[in-house]
């Protein structure tokens, strides 16, 4: 197989060329098969081919950190030395991962963060939202009447302690939290404390102290903050973003939710097994965009329509008031095209899950001339920073929320790991369409790549056909064995070469499920090599199996014949 | 309704519905049709206006009502032809439905969740902007004189959980409504409310802030609480409701009284169709006939095509199609007990049990595939099946139905004749036997309509189908 390489010279920078000038006459040197896949054209890129086996490309990553000095020091304009190879503003998950990939590639690496380690998704996020969605998990199965019978198990009326899964929420993300800052600790990455404000090129300002640091190269990784449309009064306690409703202080009776995306979506499975009714207000004219149309439509059959759900869509909530003076909190709905008033809602409380803002204030982007676009920090394609003339800042990143391009986590510590690949020598792009999305809800929703009308607009663009292949969790033995035979998987893909374009899927498990999808689009796993690997009997891992083995290739397998091993 | 060559290709499948003026041909499933569209406003409609009724469709050839799951359309949503517009849930199946018709969706008449007849008007699609309003005048109209006629539930005890004593109807309580209140209640209250057909405007919540709360409903429809509303929140929670204490409450008043322990399950719809079904049955005089039917022939065959991919369930439908091409009778069918039909095609209906219900594929022309295709054929269709992916005529069509239990080792059996066929095969297992001459047999038992099918004409149809079994080599001919 042949592979190319990408190596990109920024001619604006010469501080970006002169430090990247050793690394590339590393890789020149080198017969570097480097097996990377990139996504989009860049017409300024310098492409070459090489050829070799896949093992030659571990080059000793010790020696790289000397040739950057090295290098540096032949460079006169910026600091001689720098108190870090890499400096990391954020310790969330991105940052978290970005630091721990830089120690391995012997990085001196330091971190700083203004608030806590762990960032929105430890402290704020995922973590303690899985917490809550477990107990919600094990709530609905107990009050499950008819599939608890249809196991033959009794169970007599299950109840909750409301202080008690709060408590599980925090523990977790306590727990998490100084996983997360011993493991960084323990590498020797520096957690410095304070805000980081960038004070000019490789030079950041820890704190109000006069405490300031230099870095070869920076990563901002500073996330993201509930976004709240104006006209909403957040008061934390009846109208709430996630970070309140994330702490559980009390189940309303009766709660709205603004926004049917992901952390909608999550919550209303909460509240819902906990006893709450929730009224959903969606701006756009269905539940859950963004979720591929089908499984959309699955999706609100099984999480919508049987519980004690209603919703009002193509709407904006104009208006929120908190609950005071013995009213209850009330939300004026207008229409979202001919913004006339609507409705008006009087509820218990009210969860604002319109999305996530980028946190990007007090960095000090203005020093080096970066305007932000609505909040979020431009970047290109390898995660580096542009400025307001267009132009690259040189030795500046940005990852995760703060970019905007793909809020998740692990997005955002995929892009810290790229970056930190590129730093030490190693061009890298992310394929952004291998990352993989989850929603926990019960059962959960999963998907990779695009969704299907998105498959076909790019197939009629370029010119290729999209076929699409489903398999149904009714056929799977082990989710009959579990009595969850509600679930649906969808491929996505070219049935001339066998590229997956996109899996989509709605059932138990799907979030650990999407996995060998992801795994095989980052790959480059065709399909008609995939269907021939073999799955453990009886797993749900067969739903993916039978997927793959489902779908109508016309291209043959290309995995060469491997050696007869004697078992 | 381009399918692609994947069998999972479409989740839920899809129908086209046409609207008031077509005529009945239009309609995919030609058999059911016929009946159930009122035609007198059908076509006084087209002649007045360019607005068209949208009817629920047949979508079985048992399905008297089907369920919208859910409307993929909006009110006020345009429409173009071949569009899905909303999803229909059959006896059997989950089907998309899409229109004909370009247009305006109007008005829905039978809004998510409900039930109505088949052919009767399930929404209004107008051809303008400015026909909405007339459409939806007339859906009011209509949904209000349907209401006091018989298709939607009220008249009869047709919903889901009746009791069968009339409850006490005790919204005639309906406290002073104040004007033009407006009226508060929970998604579960509306959810409860539209289903047991409570007007919430009748109702006084009793909620904080004088909202309608689930058990206002409840009580106002005159059924104990339902006791799966969730969690409680057990103890010191802010919210001050008083969970109401544990309701062991019976549901129903008369009734013979439940066995202690026992608990009432409603019927999903497959179980109504397949009680509906074998109530029609008994209407229809029948008689069984059986037969021993020799297998060491067959035994050897079986092994020798089984690495084929040939299903023992092929095999049989395969030799009873052929035997079928024989007796054309015992492929009749007798609708009304004055005339019969000869049917053209032979398709062997093959019951199958699925996820706790029933459910009868179709292997159309098993006659004239060969074993190989008949086999496949019928992997597609199982798979389809669990799926919920049969299009009707994938389950309606059979002349014949083939009943198979040998696989759990029975011995004999008896079927009941489907309404509509003629005869049902029933098959029990091979046994080995004493006699000396033969190793293995197994019985096979036939229960015919007698009004078309008397005993000479069995007994001749099951000594082919003996032959052909005991002679297998001539099925892959």
């Amino acid at each position: 197989m042949q592979s190319t390489l990408s190596l990109s010279f920024s001619p604006s920078s010469s501080a970006a060329a002169v430090s990247r000038s050793p690394t590339t006459r590393f890789s020149l040197n080198t017969p570097t098969p480097l097996n990377l896949r990139f996504c989009g054209l860049r017409p300024q890129a310098l492409a070459f081919t090489a050829s070799g086996n896949r093992r030659s490309s571990q080059l000793p990553s010790r020696p790289r950190s000397q040739a950057v000095s090295a290098a540096l020091s032949a460079n006169g304009s910026p600091p001689k030395s720098f108190d870090y190879d890499l400096l990391i503003i954020g310790a969330g998950v991105g940052g978290h991962g970005a630091a721990l990939h830089a120690v391995e590639k012997g990085l001196k690496t330091a971190i700083v963060e203004g608030d806590v380690v762990g960032g929105t998704c430890v402290n704020r996020g995922c973590v303690p939202s899985k917490a809550l969605l477990a107990v919600a998990g094990r709530m609905r199965e107990l009050q499950n009447d008819h599939h608890l019978k249809s196991l033959g198990l009794q169970v007599s009326a299950a109840g909750y302690d409301r202080q008690g899964v709060a408590d599980h929420a925090i523990n977790l993300a306590s727990k998490i939290r100084n996983n997360l800052t011993n493991s960084m600790k323990a590498l020797g990455v520096d957690i410095l404390t304070g805000v980081g404000t960038i004070l000019g090129p490789q030079k950041v300002q820890i704190g109000s102290s006069d405490k300031i640091v230099t870095a070869k190269d920076i990563i901002i990784a500073t996330g993201s903050v509930p976004f709240v449309p104006k006209g909403i009064e957040v008061d934390g306690k009846t109208v709430i973003t996630s970070d309140h409703a994330l702490k559980l202080e009390f189940v309303p009776d009766w709660i709205a939710i603004v926004g049917s995306g992901y952390i909608g979506l999550e919550f209303s499975d909460v509240y819902t097994a906990l006893g709450s009714e929730v009224t959903f207000v969606e701006a756009l004219d269905q539940l859950m965009p963004g979720f591929d149309p089908e499984i959309g439509k699955l999706a609100q059959r099984v999480l919508i329509n049987p519980r004690n759900i209603d919703y009002h869509t193509g709407v904006f909530a104009s208006k929120i008031t908190p609950a005071r003076d013995g009213k209850p909190v009330t939300i004026e709905l207008i229409d979202a095209k001919t913004k006339e008033p609507k409705d008006t809602l009087e509820v218990d409380a009210a969860l604002i899950a319109t999305g996530r803002a980028p946190f990007t204030q007090g960095l000090g982007l203005e020093n080096i001339d970066v305007v932000t676009q609505r909040g979020f920090v431009p970047v290109d394609e390898r995660m580096r920073v542009i400025d307001a003339k267009g132009k690259l800042v040189p030795n500046l990143y940005c990852i995760g929320d703060a970019n905007g391009k793909m809020m998740l986590a692990h997005a955002a510590s995929a892009q810290g790991i790229s970056v930190v690949e590129q730093v030490t020598g190693r061009d890298h792009v992310l394929n952004h369409l291998s990352v993989p999305a989850a929603c926990f809800t019960h059962p959960e929703i999963s998907m990779v790549g695009l969704t299907e009308p998105q498959a076909r607009e790019k197939g009629e663009k370029e010119g290729f056909e999209v076929s699409v292949a489903k398999t149904s969790f009714k056929a799977n033995t082990k989710a009959l064995a579990e009595n969850e035979g509600e679930g649906l998987a969808k491929l996505i893909y070219r049935p001339d070469n066998g590229e997956i374009l996109g899996v989509h899927i709605f059932g138990l498990h799907a979030a650990d499920l999407i996995h060998e999808a992801s795994n095989a689009i980052a790959l480059g796993t065709r399909i008609q090599d995939i269907k021939l690997a073999v799955h453990a009997h009886p797993t749900l891992s067969e739903v993916l199996d039978e997927l793959f083995k489902s779908a109508k290739v016309k291209a043959q397998a290309s995995i060469p014949v491997s050696e007869p091993v004697p078992v | 309704m381009a399918s692609s060559p994947s069998p999972f290709n479409s989740n839920t499948s899809t129908l086209s519905f046409s609207s008031s003026i077509s005529s009945s041909s239009l309609f995919p499933s030609r058999r059911t049709f016929i009946l159930p569209i009122p035609r007198r406003r059908a076509t006084s409609f087209t002649v007045q206006s360019k607005i068209r009724e949208i009817f629920m469709p047949a979508l079985s050839s048992t399905m008297t009502e089907g369920k919208i799951v859910s409307w993929i359309k909006s009110e006020g949503d345009t429409l173009s032809k071949g569009e899905s517009v909303v999803v229909v849930e059959s006896d059997k199946a989950d089907m998309d439905v899409e229109t004909f018709y370009d247009g305006i969706l109007a008005a829905i008449v039978v809004p998510d969740g409900q039930t109505a007849p088949v052919g009767a008007p399930i929404a209004l699609l107008a051809e303008t902007e400015e026909e909405v309003a007339e459409a939806k005048a007339k859906a009011a109209n209509s949904s209000q004189s349907q209401s006091s006629a018989p298709p939607p539930q009220p008249a009869n005890p047709a919903p889901a959980i009746a009791q069968p004593s009339p409850p006490p109807p005790p919204p005639s309580s309906a406290a002073v409504s104040d004007g033009p209140k407006k009226i508060v209640a929970t998604p579960q209250a509306k959810k409860l409310a539209k289903q047991h057909k409570v007007d919430l405007a009748s109702l006084t919540g009793s909620g904080s802030f004088g909202r309608i709360t689930p058990a206002d409903v409840e009580a106002a429809a005159g059924i104990a609480p339902s006791k799966s509303s969730p969690a409680p929140a057990a103890p010191a929670a802010l919210a001050p409701s008083s969970s109401a204490p544990p309701k062991a409450a019976a549901a129903g008043a008369v009734a013979p009284p439940p066995i202690p322990g026992s608990s009432v399950v409603a019927f999903t719809t497959m179980q109504s169709a397949v009680s509906k079904n074998m109530m029609e049955s008994l209407s229809v005089p029948t008689f069984r006939v059986g037969y021993p039917v020799i297998t060491d022939a067959l035994d050897a065959f079986y092994e020798k095509v089984k690495p084929k991919g040939v299903t023992m369930t092929a095999i049989l439908a395969k030799a009873a199609a052929m035997a079928l091409v024989q007796h054309p009778v015992v492929n009749a069918s007798c609708k009304d007990g004055k005339n019969f039909a000869y049917n053209s095609n032979i398709n062997i209906a093959v019951a199958a049990a699925l996820n706790g219900g029933l459910i009868t594929p179709v292997l159309q022309d098993a006659d004239k595939l060969d074993l190989y295709l008949l086999s496949q054929k019928w992997k597609e269709l199982l798979n389809k099946a669990r799926g919920k992916q049969l299009q009707p005529n994938e389950y309606n069509s059979g002349t014949f139905t083939l009943s198979n239990l040998g696989m759990f080792g029975v011995d004999r059996f008896d079927a009941i004749l489907p309404p509509g066929q003629g005869a049902i095969m029933a098959v029990g297992a091979s046994k080995p036997t004493v006699e000396a001459d033969a190793s293995g047999f197994f019985k096979v038992n036939v229960t015919a309509d007698h009004r078309i099918i008397y005993g000479a004409d069995l007994a001749a149809f099951l000594q082919t189908f003996s032959k052909i079994v005991e002679n297998p080599d001539s099925l892959t001919l």
